[in-house]
């Protein structure tokens, strides 16, 4: 069973860390690898390469190790790239990866697929490596153990049902409309309860995702330079996270670090002080990733005067203020959510309370089930099929996509079948003569 | 003539004169094998032990199938019929269902007048005694009760309700297959012998009234269809004269008289552990289950011309004799009415057909097919559907040759087949749209096109059958060249206004004309078989569903491409839980994609049955 693409993954854990494994399984893996490093090297042998992007420039000095198939993990040929675990440098790979013909990214679980189906896996071994949830936060075990209570399954059943009912109904007109218990479909009526089905389910997917839980809720910290922003994210996660000096421009690339506060997840970004004026290429760059983590974020810790960014969520901080004072700090503080000091700690409580009352309207609320992104998406695909079997008036057209609809639960739930429709059918309606 | 003691070898013989076994018989000998086809009795070959009508929704769909490997039900359906009805005719043409009444004695009579002239096919007149194997345990013959023996190495059982039957109305029982007749319970007993998985089932009937006793002209009529369609595409013209049937209601004395009777019920009483079908349950059930409802529609439906019997469909009972005169005297129309039969129940043994495999052979008795009721299905559609299948294997593995299979994206008989070999039954097995997931291309008016090159191929195919085939063909191929074309574009109004220039097919689709009402229009179109335009439009009105199905079944093939060996040990792969393992050794799927249809088949627990295939295979 031949796979035509090549499919590549950061297979290592999250970022920032001190190595990223970047890891490449297909047929364009070793093509791949050359058009990176621009060299051949031997099979099973790591060695020390540069890594460029396409236009040349060097992206990072790292490790590779290519393992030609059919001996390997995936029984396909494999290359690794132990990188430096920065964010900036495993994006710019992956963006570079992504950009290769016959490259995609994988999707989840699709290594292991590749690995059962080239028969390099057992069953127990994979379900070893199943996609299990670690819950590293009180919030997460919270949200984990929710699942595994049946929250969200409870829920997906209880639309299943309600999808196989409505396919019962059609079923019902189309086999039985011979029958006067059935008698003739009312497409109004089947196409208002599609509506409904769908907009309960639209609800749902409008509610914040279950990932936000467990890789954190992104914060920003972003400023002119020298506002603090380093020394304020030192202080929030208790550590020398960040390099700080009196010096305008130390933080040049964005710092990411994850920490949980009072049992919520968080990934802190500090990022580049934002100027407009510098002549320095790389600190331009970093500018430039300062105001896309910032547009990224769930929330932005904004330590600068007025020019605060564009952004749905925004906490304005009046930093310093062990050494501000005067009428312009004055007006700062009148526009600021909150004055502080990150080095005497004042109202460093206040703003981590202020961060966790934000960051509750971004996570799934306790007691609310979040969805995950492989539930979200079956949903989607059964919401869509409901928003096009209300686009015809064709009872066979609408049954097609009802049918397609409960494939979409099938894949999610692995449960109903036409005969779960067959029994929701035959309980509603007296049929037979 | 075959006399006592003596002994005949054929290639297949087929036990039963039902509808699986006719149709097996036939089509055997169709493809040139020499075929015994033992019943009972000469008489009753071809009798319609149910309701007198032919076709429905899904089964429509069937008799075209069988049809189009030049089967008996069409033809003879059309040669009996007294009523004719397109179901659906108001939604889309794919799950349009054909159906007849059909005079029971014109109908059994056409069935013996194709056997009859069928060269090839003896009919034995005797009683199935036991099947006849060879130290192997493969098939070698049928013993008769008097002794005598048939010699064969494939044999059809087609033996409907009569394995171990036991009729039950209200505290009276006694064994039989059909009222009046016996039950073949030596058979059997042999089969439960033989190790095979054996079930009960249960079904009933209603009280055969008499006609004369009937006030008519209260009731409302249906009429048969004026456009005169015919079973089997082929027929000539309809050569019956047209009878109604009539409508009306059970009401709330009926159900009074029928909750009264519940404790003489077989049904209830407890008499009767078996599982009947939930799409035909009796009145009981429907009066239990459904309380809340104030009446029940019944359908009369004369049994022949010249016969004063009417079917009441919709009343099927097991009450005692003088309940149901009761209960049918309680309803409109009815109040003076006689029964002529009473209505029973039937408790028979079926075979799980998780013991077949896809050519309907039994996989641990080589040589033996079985077909019809006995397999757990019900109708006489579905039994004449299994019977061709099972009949063709049973000559081709006979004769040598490459064994006809059946394809759920092709054929309702793929459906049905692959439904009943993986899933088994709970209740006997009706055919239903819904069942098929590709319906959009399953269609009643496409069966010869759908199957034709399959039936030709497999040698299933008269020399009649073949020509009008090449010529229905044809007929397709000059439509789409019509309406692929821009015959009949009018020029004069120059360019439509999104300045695209359509096909004449695409113009009319377009518009949501049907075809054959433009064809006043377009002389070119009315030069075209009406058949050809109707199947042609239909394949283009569901032309972008069919597109998006194709992905879909192009990903289903590759894993029907990878078969499992027939002796691969599903308990041997590591991690599968007992309950998988037991699914997956019952139904023993020939293909990984026919594991993957089984219910409760997790796609971890598929994966693993490849891993454990690929392992094998290295």
């Amino acid at each position: 069973m031949g796979y035509r693409d090549t499919i590549f993954a950061l297979s290592s854990g999250r970022l920032p860390a001190a190595i990223a494994v970047v890891r490449l399984s297909g047929p364009h893996a070793r093509i791949a690898l050359k058009l990176l490093i621009n060299k051949e090297i031997p099979d099973r042998s790591p060695r020390l390469v540069a890594i460029k992007g396409g236009d040349g420039a060097l992206l990072d000095r790292a490790l590779a190790i290519r393992f030609d198939g059919p001996g390997t993990a995936t029984g396909e040929d494999i290359v690794e790239l132990h990188l430096h675990g920065g964010r900036a440098v495993v994006d710019a790979v992956l963006a570079t990866l992504g950009a290769i013909a016959g490259l995609r990214p994988a999707e989840a679980g699709e290594f292991t697929r590749r690995a059962f189906d080239h028969g390099r896996l057992d069953l127990i071994e994979a379900e070893g490596l199943g996609d299990l949830l670690a819950a590293e936060t009180e919030a997460q075990r919270r949200q984990a153990i929710g699942q595994a209570g049946g929250g969200v399954s409870h829920q997906v059943a209880t639309w299943q049902d309600a999808a196989l009912n409505i396919a019962a109904r059609i079923e019902a007109a189309i086999d039985f409309s011979d029958e006067d218990d059935v008698g003739d479909a009312d497409v109004a009526a089947i196409h208002a309860a599609c509506a409904a089905l769908g907009g309960e389910i639209g609800l749902w997917l409008a509610r914040p995702p279950a990932e936000r839980l467990r890789d954190g809720i992104a914060v920003a910290i972003a400023g002119p330079p020298n506002a603090g922003k380093s020394t304020l994210l030192n202080a929030i996660v208790q550590r020398e996270a960040a390099i700080t000096s009196p010096i305008a421009g130390t933080t040049r690339d964005v710092v990411d670090v994850a920490v949980a506060i009072a049992g919520v997840p968080y990934r802190f970004l500090d990022t580049a002080g934002l100027r407009g004026d510098t002549d320095d290429a790389v600190e331009a760059i970093g500018i430039a990733r300062a105001r896309a983590a910032a547009a990224a974020a769930d929330l932005v810790i904004w330590l600068g005067d007025d020019d605060a960014p564009e952004h749905a969520a925004v906490i304005r901080v009046a930093a310093q203020s062990d050494r501000r004072d005067g009428p312009d700090w004055d007006a700062r503080v009148a526009h600021a959510d909150i004055a502080l000091s990150a080095v005497t700690g004042e109202n460093m409580q206040r703003l981590l309370d202020l961060i966790g009352e934000r960051a509750r309207a971004l996570l799934p609320r306790d007691g609310e089930v979040a969805l995950n992104r492989r539930q979200r998406d079956a949903l989607a695909a059964v919401a869509d099929s409901l928003d096009e079997a209300v686009r015809t008036r064709d009872l066979l057209i609408v049954a097609e996509h009802l049918r397609a609809a409960l494939g979409a639960f099938d894949r999610l739930t692995g449960r109903a079948r036409t005969e779960d429709m067959l029994d929701a059918l035959f309980g509603r309606f007296c049929i037979g003569k | 003539m075959y006399r006592a003691g003596e002994m005949r070898n054929y290639d297949v013989i087929v036990v039963g004169g039902g509808h699986a076994g006719c149709e097996a018989a036939a089509v055997a000998a169709r493809m040139g094998a020499r075929v015994a086809l033992v019943s009972f009795s000469r008489e009753t070959i071809g009798a319609m032990s149910c309701n007198p009508a032919i076709g429905g929704l899904g089964k429509g769909h069937l008799v075209r199938e069988v049809d189009a490997f030049d089967g008996l039900i069409a033809r003879a359906a059309d040669a009996a019929a007294i009523h004719y009805r397109m179901l659906n005719m108001s939604k889309g043409a794919a799950v349009r269902g054909p159906r007849v009444q059909a005079d029971r004695r014109l109908f059994a009579r056409a069935i013996q007048a194709a056997l009859a002239a069928q060269p090839g096919l003896d009919i034995v007149v005797g009683d199935a005694d036991a099947i006849v194997t060879d130290p192997a345990g493969t098939v070698a013959g049928l013993k008769l009760a008097d002794g005598s023996l048939l010699s064969a190495p494939a044999l059809v059982l087609a033996a409907g309700t009569f394995l171990g039957g036991r009729l039950y109305r209200g505290e009276w029982s006694a064994q039989g297959g059909r009222t009046g007749e016996r039950a073949a319970t030596a058979l059997g007993r042999q089969l439960r012998d033989l190790a095979l998985p054996v079930a009960r089932l249960k079904t009933g009937t209603p009280p055969r009234l008499d006609g004369r006793t009937i006030d008519w002209a209260r009731l409302e009529r249906q009429e048969s269809d004026r456009d005169p369609w015919t079973m089997a595409p082929d027929t000539p013209r309809r050569t019956n004269p047209q009878l109604f049937c009539a409508i009306t209601r059970t009401n709330a004395t009926t159900h009074d008289i029928v909750r009264g009777g519940l404790d003489q019920s077989p049904l209830f009483s407890g008499a009767i552990g078996a599982t009947g079908p939930r799409y035909c349950p009796s009145i009981e059930d429907k009066i239990h289950r459904f309380a809340d409802r104030d009446g029940h529609q019944i359908f009369l439906e004369p049994e022949g011309l010249g016969d004063a019997l009417v079917y009441p469909n919709g009343i099927s009972t097991s009450l005692p004799d003088d309940i149901q005169l009761a209960m049918v005297r309680s309803i409109a129309g009815l109040e003076a009415v006689d029964i002529a039969v009473p209505g029973y129940a039937v408790e028979y043994d079926h075979v799980d057909p998780r013991c077949l495999d896809r050519r309907l052979g039994v996989r641990d008795v080589p040589g033996l097919f079985c077909a019809g009721q006995i397999v757990g299905t019900t109708g006489y559609e579905e039994a004449a559907a299994l019977g061709l299948a099972a009949g063709a294997n049973a000559a081709a593995s006979a004769l040598d040759r490459a064994p006809v299979l059946f394809d759920r994206a092709t054929s309702y008989l793929g459906v049905m087949i692959d439904d009943l070999v993986l899933q088994g039954v709970s209740e006997p097995y009706r055919m239903l749209t819904a069942r098929a997931e590709y319906r959009l291309r399953l269609r009643a008016d496409n069966a010869w096109t759908r199957l034709g090159a399959t039936a030709a191929a497999a040698g299933c195919l008269g020399e009649a059958r073949r020509r009008a085939l090449d010529s229905h063909r044809a007929d397709c191929a000059r439509a789409n060249a019509v309406l692929d074309g821009d015959i009949g574009y009018d020029a004069t109004r120059g360019r439509p206004r999104d300045g695209q220039r359509r096909s004449l097919g695409d113009r009319l689709a377009l518009a949501d004309t049907p075809f054959r009402d433009a064809a006043g229009d377009i002389p070119a179109l009315a030069a075209l078989a009406p058949e050809a335009i109707d199947e042609v439009e239909s394949d283009r009105r569901y032309a972008p569903y069919l597109a998006r199905q194709d992905a879909e079944l192009r990903a289903l093939a590759a894993n029907e491409r990878i078969a499992i060996p027939a002796d691969f040990d599903f308990a041997a792969i590591p991690g599968l839980s007992n309950e998988m393992i037991e699914r997956l050794t019952a139904a023993r799927p020939e293909t990984l994609g026919m594991t993957a249809r089984i219910a409760g088949i997790t796609p971890a627990a598929l994966s693993a049955v490849l891993v454990r295939l690929k392992r094998i295979a290295a």
